[in-house]
């Protein structure tokens, strides 16, 4: 292990810059699904962090006596155990938060990103380095979460964290919410523009196309 | 590398990763521990989970309760309690030899569930307890509210909810949702107060009796009707089916019968 670890840039690096849901287009369902409001999403980026930390942590700290041939499915072993528990907890001490979930907390499980973290940093690094990426990764993850989930909920409803910010019609206001902002689609919508403004204003982040289209050649005579 | 070490657990884990031993141990190591884990959790809080449970239907009833006009009124004036009942959905009278607190044990038994036929089995059940426990809220002799606990299939799994009936037995004056796991956003408003505010004062049947009940598909048109939820067609029918079994014959029919008889 000649590579030193760097604790800032670590953390730091999936913020934006290698941000796993608008970079690497990595748990993308999860993200769909809970960004109807910016409380739900907050939540459910918390409960993925710790989930992720800790996973990550687990992982690491066993990953010299892990086989090659079983790796993925210890490394799901561990994940969905630690979801089941989180859940667990959850509906024991923090009911309402858990209600607002539902099968969410469960889903974190086949989070690809949960899996893409401990598969590609998790399994090489110590515990320490391999918690503080996973954490970094979490709160990019949050990051494209809270962003998708304030502009829903504000197009879709006219409101942040539940309260009024734009007036909607039905309340005499001139804002008309766009229902379909509150429908998956619309998810997609926002996923799809900001990764555009993203790799806009990062052009390194842009993918080379696959393919170039062949020139147009003069029509044979 | 000095004499063999004697500690099996050392030996096992110094051995190659690839060899055979190895994985297999690492593999039911994980599994061992992961499944203590998981087991040690739900078992040490279910209990805490039952309670917060029972808090939380118990609260959705009260909300039902006050959220009726005139009913936390009338709440206070009869020492801020519900009766409870268990009744014998078969014959709608008051059960004989079931009470509140033999409730659990008389569920348990299999001999107290009826399987329900296909054709009549709109909620999607398959099969139904004998016995159920209502809530009353009486004004005098008369009764004024009765609360009617109703469950059936949705779209993700069974959707439980309390129905609050006024003393006609065809008024609805209001709806909780105790437990759903329909699709957030969309089927899951079922338990938003927005929508269950469109319930109050629909009527289930029409001056002939037949249930006219109906989830609107949009916005609701008629005095049987309710609003719609936009996106969660599967979950407003089957909140519809719902409601018309456990109001129709098979469910509480016989008990609304039997209140405006004037039997209870």
């Amino acid at each position: 292990m000649a590579e030193t670890f760097r604790f800032w840039p670590t953390l730091t690096e999936p913020l934006v810059r290698q941000n796993p849901v608008t970079l690497q287009i990595l748990g993308i369902c999860s993200a769909l699904a809970v960004t109807t409001s910016l409380a739900t999403a907050l939540t459910m980026s918390a409960s993925l962090t710790v989930v992720l930390t800790l996973s990550a942590g687990l992982i690491a700290s066993i990953r010299r006596h892990i086989p090659d041939t079983i790796r993925l499915i210890v490394q799901i072993v561990i994940i969905a155990s630690l979801v089941i528990v989180i859940d667990q907890l959850l509906q024991a001490y923090l009911a309402e938060i858990s209600r607002a979930l539902s099968v969410f907390v469960g889903l974190i499980t086949t989070n690809c990103l949960v899996l893409g973290r401990t598969e590609a940093y998790a399994r090489h690094h110590p515990p320490l380095p391999a918690m503080v990426d996973a954490f970094g990764n979490g709160l990019g993850y949050s990051l494209a979460l809270i962003v998708i989930g304030t502009l829903r909920e504000l197009l879709g409803k006219g409101e942040v964290f539940g309260y009024e910010v734009l007036a909607p019609v039905s309340s005499g206001g001139w804002f008309t919410p766009l229902n379909l902002m509150l429908l998956p689609p619309a998810a997609f919508f926002m996923l799809g523009l900001l990764v555009w403004a993203i790799r806009s204003a990062r052009p390194e982040q842009a993918e080379a196309p696959d393919h170039v289209a062949p020139m147009p050649r003069e029509p044979a005579e | 590398m000095a004499a063999r070490d004697l500690n099996p657990l050392r030996r096992i884990l110094s051995l190659p990763n690839d060899s055979r031993a190895k994985t297999v141990f690492v593999a039911f190591a994980v599994s061992a521990i992961c499944a203590v884990l998981v087991s040690g959790a739900t078992v040490m809080l279910r209990p805490i989970q039952a309670a917060n449970r029972a808090a939380e239907e118990q609260a959705r009833i009260e909300a039902l309760v006050r959220g009726v006009p005139g009913m936390s009124e009338l709440l206070e004036e009869t020492g801020g309690t519900l009766s409870t009942v268990v009744i014998d959905l078969g014959s709608g009278r008051a059960s004989p030899d079931v009470t509140p607190e033999t409730l659990e044990t008389a569920l348990a038994d299999p001999g107290n569930w009826s399987a329900i036929e296909a054709g009549d089995d709109l909620a999607g059940l398959g099969q139904r307890p004998d016995v159920a426990q209502i809530y009353l809220l009486r004004d005098g002799e008369r009764i004024s509210l009765v609360l009617l606990p109703i469950s059936g299939q949705g779209y993700n799994g069974r959707i439980d909810a309390i129905l609050a009936l006024r003393g006609d037995m065809n008024t609805i004056a209001g709806i909780a949702v105790t437990r759903h796991s329909e699709t957030p956003g969309l089927g899951g408003r079922i338990e938003e107060a927005a929508w269950q505010a469109s319930w109050p004062g629909t009527e289930v049947r029409d001056d002939e009796g037949t249930i006219r009940f109906t989830v609107a598909r949009g916005t609701a048109s008629s005095i049987h009707e309710v609003d719609g939820i936009t996106g969660a067609t599967r979950t407003s029918s089957a909140m519809t089916r719902i409601v018309r079994f456990w109001l129709g014959p098979e469910g509480y029919g016989p008990f609304l019968d039997a209140v405006n008889r004037g039997e209870f």
